[in-house]
């Protein structure tokens, strides 16, 4: 049964809208090898949405929001990439896929990818646990536990939250033997 | 101490500086790819009063960076011996948004901004 946390945004790619869309299959080449490709792929978008936030001269204001959003798309989809090749179950036959839509008063992306009943089971704790508490608390409580317990689990989706002010929602759809799909929707406003 | 260089970044410590610099994009693939990392800068607070950690040249930092960061400065707040300092571009704009967080979990560590 297919399962929604947060409010999923419909993508119907208006006039107007400019989207990028990028794919993987992580099977064809081992993860230790691809990794540097999350960081390509993440600031080839955050280098191509610098179009639409041009730079004038005459306002040194324009220089900041273009780094802001540089970096901030930057960021957030290098966080989706790292999550969904980590996570990525290979049974599930389908690609990696990441989309980035520039809508009139937000930035949205979506990733899907596919993860084992087990995974997706950690996911929902997680979705879960975050939606019940204070995010801020959450995340100083998470960097606590992770530092006694060297892992970063969860940290990405907590910093887009804290840091970027990003809106996130997830849907886990049912796949191929057992497995899932996982959606997860990132908003960030301009 | 043998500076830790990879693609696209370098960490180094200067001794007489009492400074740890942490320069370009890091955005290694988990705690355990980061422990050279911890292990250089749990080497730099080992004995000493005060340490910079200089991330002025730190273009882009991925959450298991930030992990390792906070890990670290847990790890100083506890030791109770030493006065850090971490020093940070108000042109990167993750740094502005993301190093505060350091200083919530350790309230005396000091936060500087170079213009």
């Amino acid at each position: 049964m297919t399962q929604d946390f947060g409010k999923l945004k419909d993508l119907h790619h208006a006039t107007g809208t400019e989207s990028l869309n990028l794919s993987f299959w992580p099977g064809y080449v081992p993860l230790q090898q691809r990794w540097r490709n999350n960081g390509l792929s993440a600031d080839f978008l955050g280098d191509y949405v610098t179009t639409f936030f041009p730079l004038d001269d005459e306002d040194p204001s324009t220089r900041n929001r273009q780094a802001e959003i540089r970096g901030a798309v930057s960021y957030i989809a290098n966080e989706l990439l790292e999550n969904a090749m980590k996570f990525h179950d290979t049974s599930v036959s389908e690609p990696i896929n990441i989309s980035l839509s520039l809508e009139q008063d937000c930035i949205v992306f979506q990733e899907s990818n596919g993860a084992s009943a087990e995974s997706t089971e950690r996911y929902r704790q997680f979705i879960e646990k975050l939606s019940e508490s204070d995010p801020g608390e959450l995340y100083l409580q998470q960097l606590e536990e992770n530092a006694l317990t060297d892992s970063s689990a969860g940290l990405g989706y907590l910093t887009m939250i804290n840091d970027y002010a990003a809106e996130l929602a997830w849907r886990f759809e049912p796949a191929d033997n057992g497995s899932f799909r996982v959606i997860s929707q990132v908003t960030i406003k301009l | 101490m043998q500076p830790i260089q990879g693609e696209g970044y370098l960490v180094e410590f200067d001794p007489n500086g009492d400074r740890v610099r942490m320069s370009g994009s890091l955005r290694l693939g988990g705690l355990s790819e980061y422990a050279p990392i911890s292990d250089l800068l749990d080497q730099a607070i080992d004995g000493r009063e005060a340490l910079t950690l200089d991330l002025r040249a730190l273009e882009f930092l991925n959450s298991s960076g930030i992990a390792t960061l906070s890990k670290f400065v847990i790890h100083v707040r506890n030791g109770k011996t030493c006065q850090l300092t971490v020093v940070g571009s108000n042109a990167i704009p993750w740094q502005g948004k993301s190093l505060n967080n350091l200083k919530r979990l350790m309230p005396s560590l000091e936060l500087v901004f170079d213009a």
